[in-house]
């Protein structure tokens, strides 16, 4: 058989077009990368530069001018940046280790069969997906039940991410339903067939599921914006949110540009970092399934 | 059942209320654990998204955060026409049409289209290089992204001399100029998104079985058939199903990154409804009942849509959310 597939390879000539095919694919993967990476070097580049070197410069730069460290003595001086990475930090770790525990229980519940509300709860779960009250009512509701100015308005209203839950409900249904009986007849109650056999199945799902949590957190900026009013509890994005993009406007306070770079490298490198490990339950991670209950 | 007669029907009835009530018991005996385990799921939906969806009966109101939602005077409709009259509704529509349907047209197809070249690579080392580069802009919050853009489209900016350099255009800062916003917003859209979307594609076509490829193969097709009559039609239901979320998402244009890049200058081009709900919510001019109408009104067609497209692909090839 494989003699065969050996032969087979050697006397098959792979045709001029696909040839060409195969090239031309390489090369524009390749040109996209360049495109992708471009602006990531500017940056660098821009952050171990002189600041008023910068200033007299135009253009994208591939290399720091002058290059120095005193963007990063700036920024290293800067409390803010500080304070607001503790603040993530808090939300990013805590709000992700709540928001897997809430989402694997649900999805576990969802993916159960052959008890009445199952169709109750997942339409239910399913129609806050594609119908929501809105910014103003949001507001007001997470006002009401009294997290408004505290950092737990960044961690608990935003629980359960519907379709963070039903990659996991799918990835769920995947699993055998033989394991789960007999472990049911040694006497393993749900919470013991949730977190000793469900979950290590679904591994890379999991993985994929926390580290979209993880990076929304991160990212997220907007609903501090509507909570958090004491500059000490600023998550990293609202301090970020000054720097980058206020004071650029024409409010005065204006950052010199190379502070600015040596900001964005200090406040991305350490998520970049994390990044490598995670990789690879990435495709093994994600598989979208229909909704249906 | 179409034997019975009236009496054994009658009987029938009570005999079936009653093992109603006995299911209803039985169930709750046997799945108890499984209801409070969702208890607290269920606590935090009714609270965190249906209590918002009720809090939309204030855009009938004047609503007075002093008199709550209970005290505050019910108006009708009055939001809702204020809404249609209002100055800015056309431009609003206009702005948010333009940016949904250009991210549907420019952005989505993009992730596909890299998966599926990234599948043709030859060498799985280039392969795996472009993977870990494309997924890169995904790892770079949305504030970064913003502060970066600023920068490369300023007058001085990188992009700025490209563009003068390569094509003569004007030098600027382009954020400043209202024509220039929307290919900006989509642009860095595809930058931050392409590698990462890529990847749901990516696993489904790891899942396709290479024997369909053998097969084609022996019927004599090249590699342009093997893409168009067998991995394609493999990524179909990846495919609609993305894009059912993405147009229910449609009508919610990435507002936070607008907040991020549009100034009073460009509004012209970036103002959309999101950003016109925080401004009247919490900037400008500031009336909760009038926001929270106008973001009542975009739910409502943004759940038009998803019920739409799901229709749609329903009819066409049977591949659908629900």
């Amino acid at each position: 058989m494989t003699a065969m597939n050996k032969s087979q390879k050697t006397t098959i000539r792979v045709p001029l077009g696909e040839r060409i095919f195969y090239w031309a694919d390489a090369a524009l993967m390749i040109l996209l990368c360049v495109i992708i990476l471009i602006p990531l070097v500017h940056v660098v580049a821009g952050s171990f530069s002189e600041g008023t070197a910068y200033m007299g410069h135009s253009g994208l730069l591939l290399w720091p001018l002058n290059p120095t460290l005193e963007a990063y003595q700036a920024v290293f001086k800067n409390q803010d940046i500080w304070t607001g990475y503790g603040n993530t930090l808090i939300i990013v770790v805590v709000g992700t280790l709540l928001d897997m525990l809430f989402t694997l229980v649900a999805a576990y519940v969802l993916s159960r069969k052959n008890y009445m509300l199952k169709r109750f709860f997942t339409v239910m779960v399913v129609f806050s997906m594609y119908f929501s009250g809105g910014m103003i009512p949001f507001f007001l509701v997470v006002k009401e039940v009294g997290l408004y100015k505290s950092i737990w308005a960044l961690i608990i209203p935003s629980l359960i991410n519907v379709f963070n839950l039903i990659i996991l409900r799918t990835a769920m249904m995947g699993v055998p339903d033989s394991l789960e009986e007999s472990a049911a007849l040694d006497g393993a109650g749900h919470l013991t067939i949730l977190f000793r056999i469900i979950a290590p199945l679904v591994l890379p799902t999991l993985a994929v599921v926390a580290l979209y949590y993880a990076v929304s957190h991160w990212n997220s900026w907007f609903n501090a914006l509507l909570f958090i009013k004491n500059r000490q509890q600023y998550p990293l994005q609202l301090i970020l949110r000054e720097i980058l993009i206020l004071s650029d406007s024409d409010d005065g306070l204006s950052l010199s540009e190379t502070i600015q770079f040596a900001t964005i490298v200090v406040a991305t490198v350490p998520v970049l970092c994390i990044y490598p490990f995670i990789q690879k339950y990435f495709v093994k991670g994600v598989m979208v399934g229909a909704v249906k209950g | 059942m179409s034997t019975v007669t009236k009496k054994q029907a009658g009987a029938g009835v009570r005999l079936h209320k009653a093992s109603l009530g006995n299911r209803i018991k039985r169930d709750l005996q046997k799945h108890w654990q499984l209801y409070l385990l969702f208890l607290p799921i269920f606590v935090y939906f009714v609270i965190f998204k249906y209590a918002p969806m009720a809090g939309l009966a204030i855009s009938f109101q004047d609503f007075k955060a002093a008199k709550g939602i209970f005290g505050s005077k019910w108006v009708g409709m009055k939001h809702f026409v204020n809404f249609f009259n209002d100055p800015y509704l056309p431009r609003l529509l206009r702005n948010t049409v333009t940016i949904a349907l250009s991210t549907l047209i420019f952005s989505f197809p993009m992730p596909i289209l890299l998966a599926l070249l990234i599948n043709e690579l030859r060498s799985r080392t280039l392969s795996r290089t472009v993977q870990t580069i494309s997924y890169i802009p995904h790892f770079i919050s949305t504030v970064v992204v913003c502060g970066i853009i600023t920068d490369l489209v300023s007058r001085t900016g990188g992009v700025t001399m490209l563009l003068h350099q390569l094509f003569g255009m004007p030098v600027t800062n382009m954020l400043y100029e209202a024509g220039y916003f929307v290919p900006i917003y989509i642009a860095s859209d595809i930058w931050s998104n392409i590698g990462w979307n890529s990847i749901v594609y990516l696993s489904a076509l790891t899942s396709i079985d290479q024997e369909l490829y053998e097969a084609a193969k022996v019927d004599g097709a090249n590699k342009w058939h093997q893409i168009i009559h067998v991995t394609l039609p493999c990524l179909v239901p990846t495919i609609v199903i993305m894009f059912i979320l993405k147009v229910g998402k449609m009508f919610d244009v990435g507002y936070e990154k607008i907040m991020l890049l549009y100034t009073p200058l460009t509004y012209e081009t970036a103002d959309v409804i999101n950003t016109y709900v925080y401004r009247r919510g919490f900037a400008e001019n500031v009336n909760y009942s009038y926001a929270t109408a106008v973001g009542f009104f975009n739910s409502v067609v943004c759940f038009g849509l998803v019920f739409m497209t799901n229709k749609i692909t329903q009819r066409m090839g049977g591949n659908s959310l629900w």
